[in-house]
């Protein structure tokens, strides 16, 4: 597979996520995004910008319930939940999320 | 929903060279989403696999150690580090990153994951456990 982006060619695997994870660039989130007509908000960018820092940290995109309760505490409360997670990304928070982000599949995500 | 059991995943393989600790870390990090009782333990030459100041480059494979920090994340806070593994290789527990875990009862407080036990009580540890593991 593969995403053209401002002229550029990007290699994605089978499953839309990003082949080369230096490659990712905002505007590749938003074409992916595009791609499954979805349309980013600041709520949605909170998570990738969240996911991006914690991959650059841990070097492991995270599992859902480990996702969940790190926003709880980085972002407040009321958006620790899998509720609020689904609803900005309802194809699963780690898959969807992960994807946008430039991240691998989260690790135990099936 | 499946019962808990105290799952162990034991640790003794450098990290780089072969792929065991990274194998290893993969199981272990999708244990923790069974909601199972997982504790590590590092000895023989398990126990590079954390140390601090890690670096790839000369063998152009990631850098996972950053990895071992997201356990206390997962809730995975028992790293038993057998001593003798570490003196046997002129480390002792300096060497050894810092991995912690938070306490969400107590305001995130954080508290260290690592836990310093003899070749003796290592072996009483893994007697209580319910499923072994050994990369």
């Amino acid at each position: 597979m593969a995403l053209e982006v401002d002229g550029q060619t990007i290699e994605l695997d089978e499953e839309g996520y990003l082949v080369d994870l230096s490659s990712w660039t905002p505007e590749i989130a938003k074409a992916l995004a595009d791609g499954e007509d979805v349309d980013l908000s600041d709520d949605h960018w909170d998570i990738i910008n969240f996911l991006r820092e914690y991959y650059e940290e841990y070097q492991i995109a995270p599992a859902v319930r480990v996702l969940t309760k790190a926003v709880g505490k980085r972002l407040g409360k009321d958006k620790g939940n899998s509720k609020y997670l689904y609803s900005l990304f309802p194809y699963g928070p780690g898959k969807q999320a992960c994807k946008y982000a430039g991240l691998p599949k989260p690790t135990g995500c099936v | 929903m499946m019962a808990t059991k105290k799952f162990m995943f034991v640790n003794r393989k450098a990290p780089y060279g072969t792929s065991y600790a990274l194998e290893s870390l993969e199981v272990v990090l999708i244990s923790a989403a069974f909601d199972q009782e997982v504790s590590l333990a590092f000895l023989d030459d398990g126990v590079y696999q954390i140390t601090k100041g890690q670096d790839t480059t000369g063998i152009a494979q990631k850098n996972f150690s950053k990895a071992y920090k997201a356990l206390g994340d997962y809730d995975i806070n028992k790293l038993y580090v057998e001593e003798e593994s570490l003196s046997e290789r002129g480390l002792n527990k300096d060497d050894l990153m810092d991995l912690v875990w938070e306490d969400e009862d107590e305001d995130w407080a954080e508290k260290p994951s690592i836990i310093m036990v003899n070749r003796e009580q290592l072996s009483d540890v893994m007697a209580e456990q319910e499923v072994t593991l050994s990369f």
